[in-house]
């Protein structure tokens, strides 16, 4: 007999010892349990945050632009409009009004990590008789890069945006000729031209926006825009990307802005991404369930079986609590103990995930990383659901009528 | 010896108590009517009666497995109605030992823990002190060559001397027995029975023992009769009154 362990453990462990069969039985099933849902977890995120990293990757969480003009009806002071068909206006480049203001107050946002200033708008690179239309973006490095990991797209060069630096998408530079160093002609829609030299080639592994994005100064975009001291966006990224658009609504509550986050430009993407998280939710649902009745099934039937035992350790003094105290025991071990063993398993089931899933050219399909948080909650999750499906047997062995338990 | 019983203090004491089932029904029955009971220390009494007089019942009520429909019930001087479950047990646990006709050992532990057990549910951690007393307790019954064993791989009358072993080991005022001997051979069944008498006259501890065996209530003290749930009979046993004064 253990003299470190309390009576209520002691008794706890000797029952267990003594159904054997049926104590592995259930341990198995709730090691089988827990191994689905650590898999099953870290394959989801894994997949989650691949393609998460590839949506946001050249986008930012929340965009903060100025109000979209609108045309009002003209009214001659009754309430009848006087002009029957009313057209929406064109929308011009304007700077966010005040934006050094609004972003002074998005920084002080707990959720917020970064912010940046952005000028973006039209205009055309040319290099000879190549021309091609392209998104001018000025950025400020430090902060855009906070926001966009712009640095670990560059396949040629480096990332430097100064006056006379331009950073441009590989598609871009396949379609005019130039490399590192290449001087290239980058003009507005509407504007004077400015020459600028490439120091840097990106590749965001995307067509569209390796043919259509170059990366200028802040200043530069500004002069060539036509927007000197404003900008036309203010961007940023908020700590859980999927709590973006609370986020955006309390910022246009504010502010007189217009805000957008990722979820409402991304809005069939961020539904599947809901719904494979929902799915996921179900599956982990349903098989705790099963370990969680698996466990009470057991115990049950332990408490019927005992239950001439339990009279007697109720007849020489054991209290109601004691008893109720040994089934929950019980159950948290079993629970602990297979989500241990369904840990190592759901590592093992990972390691095979990584040596089968993979492309073509050997690489991984997309990185799992199973993090140790994963398997404590899925431990301490397991041990609880054993604490609570116990909760039952455990009730009726301590309500048991002592009297009646011994006559049987 | 029943003129010294009647000087010791009662460590059992039951005022006019009643018991009844299916109160307030169409079907209530009145197991026990009116019970006025008095067992002192060191007495050895045997408790006889028919089926359905209400042994049972009544032994239920002495060892606080259920409580009484009315009248009062006083274990070791306190009186029991108004106490909670949680010191009913308490209360229980130190002051009455069960004997049962099966041994009912817990068969995960071996011999000497299944003695520890009372001892451990009521101070909460093993000790050493836990062990000497269960191991003495094993000597006492002649099964210290035994503590190791588990009690499946005892024989019958063996498992019931460990439970009765058991049974001293909170040392407790009184142990209630019911037909503790009813499960065994006539050789174990004496045997067990001259363990009890042992006990009662080296420890001092009170006996209340529930039987049908006439043989067996013959050598007690005293021999309490129920019949329809009243006391019909309490008389001290002359056979072993005499037979002890003549030794």
């Amino acid at each position: 007999m253990n003299r470190y362990l309390p009576f209520e453990w002691i008794a706890a462990t000797r029952f267990m010892r003594n159904g054997l069969m049926q104590t592995l039985l259930i341990i198995s099933g709730v090691a089988l349990g827990v191994s689905v849902i650590v898999f099953m977890s870290a394959l989801l995120t894994g997949l989650q945050s691949n393609l998460f990293r590839r949506t946001l990757d050249y986008q930012a969480q929340i965009v903060i632009i100025p109000p979209e003009d609108v045309a009002r009806p003209l009214r001659g002071g009754g309430p009848v409009a006087e002009a029957a068909i009313l057209q929406p206006r064109s929308q011009r480049l304007r700077s966010v009004d005040q934006w050094q203001k609004v972003r002074d107050l998005i920084r002080r946002m707990p959720e917020v990590v970064a912010v940046t200033p952005v000028v973006s708008g039209p205009g055309f690179a040319a290099r000879g008789d190549a021309s091609k239309a392209v998104n001018i973006t000025g950025i400020e490095p430090d902060s855009y890069l906070r926001i966009i990991a712009l640095r670990d797209k560059i396949v040629a060069g480096h990332l430097s945006v100064s006056n006379a630096e331009i950073i441009i998408g590989t598609e871009l530079a396949n379609d005019l000729g130039v490399k590192v160093g290449d001087k290239l002609s980058l003009s507005p829609a509407s504007g004077a031209m400015q020459t600028l030299i490439v120091s840097g080639i990106f590749d965001f592994g995307n067509k569209g926006i390796n043919g259509r994005n170059v990366y200028v100064a802040l200043r530069v975009a500004q002069s060539m825009l036509d927007l000197a001291g404003g900008v036309s966006s203010i961007e940023l990224n908020v700590r859980d990307p999927f709590l973006a658009e609370t986020t955006a609504q309390q910022i246009a509550a504010q502010t007189n802005v217009q805000v957008d986050s990722w979820i409402t430009t991304n809005a069939q993407f961020f539904t599947a991404m809901s719904a494979q998280t929902m799915s996921n939710t179900f599956i982990r649902f349903f098989v705790g369930l099963t370990a969680a009745l698996g466990i009470a099934s057991v115990l049950v039937v332990s408490v019927v079986q005992k239950s001439k035992e339990i009279g007697i350790l109720r007849a020489m003094g054991t209290t109601q609590q004691q008893i109720l105290r040994v089934f929950l025991i019980q159950g948290g071990v079993m629970g602990m103990i297979g989500s241990l063993f369904g840990s190592a398993l759901g590592a093992v089931f990972l390691s095979f995930w990584r040596g089968v899933a993979k492309n073509p050219d050997g690489t991984q399909m997309f990185a799992i990383t199973a993090e140790p948080r994963l398997f404590v909650i899925a431990t301490i999750g397991a041990t609880l659901i054993g604490v609570l499906s116990a909760a039952a047997p455990a009730r009726r062995a301590a309500r048991l009528d002592p009297a009646v338990a011994i006559r049987g | 010896m029943a003129d010294i019983a009647s000087a010791a203090q009662p460590v059992l004491q039951l005022v006019n108590v009643h018991k009844s089932y299916g109160t307030g029904t169409r079907v209530e029955q009145e197991v026990l009517r009116g019970i006025d009971l008095v067992l002192r220390k060191g007495e050895f009494a045997a408790l006889i009666g028919p089926s359905g007089s209400g042994k049972s019942t009544l032994l239920n009520l002495i060892g606080l497995l259920d409580r009484a429909s009315s009248g009062q019930l006083f274990i070791d001087g306190e009186e029991t109605g108004a106490l909670d479950d949680t010191s009913l047990t308490r209360l229980r646990g130190r002051s009455i030992g069960f004997v049962f006709q099966h041994s009912y050992l817990l068969e995960e532990f071996t011999a000497l823990e299944n003695v520890m057990m009372p001892l451990l549910a009521t101070h909460g951690w093993p000790s050493e002190a836990m062990r000497t007393t269960a191991l003495e307790l094993l000597g006492r019954v002649g099964l210290e060559r035994w503590k190791d064993h588990k009690a499946t791989e005892l024989s019958g009358g063996q498992q019931q001397r460990v439970a009765i072993a058991r049974a001293l080991a909170m040392k407790p005022p009184m142990i209630l027995a019911d037909e503790p001997t009813g499960n065994l051979d006539t050789r174990s069944a004496d045997g067990v029975f001259d363990l009890l008498r042992e006990v009662n006259s080296h420890l001092g501890t009170s006996f209340l023992i529930v039987t049908h065996d006439t043989r067996l209530a013959q050598r007690c003290d005293r021999i309490i009769e129920l019949v329809d749930g009243r006391i019909v009979s309490d008389q001290p046993n002359l056979q072993v009154v005499r037979h002890e004064a003549g030794d």
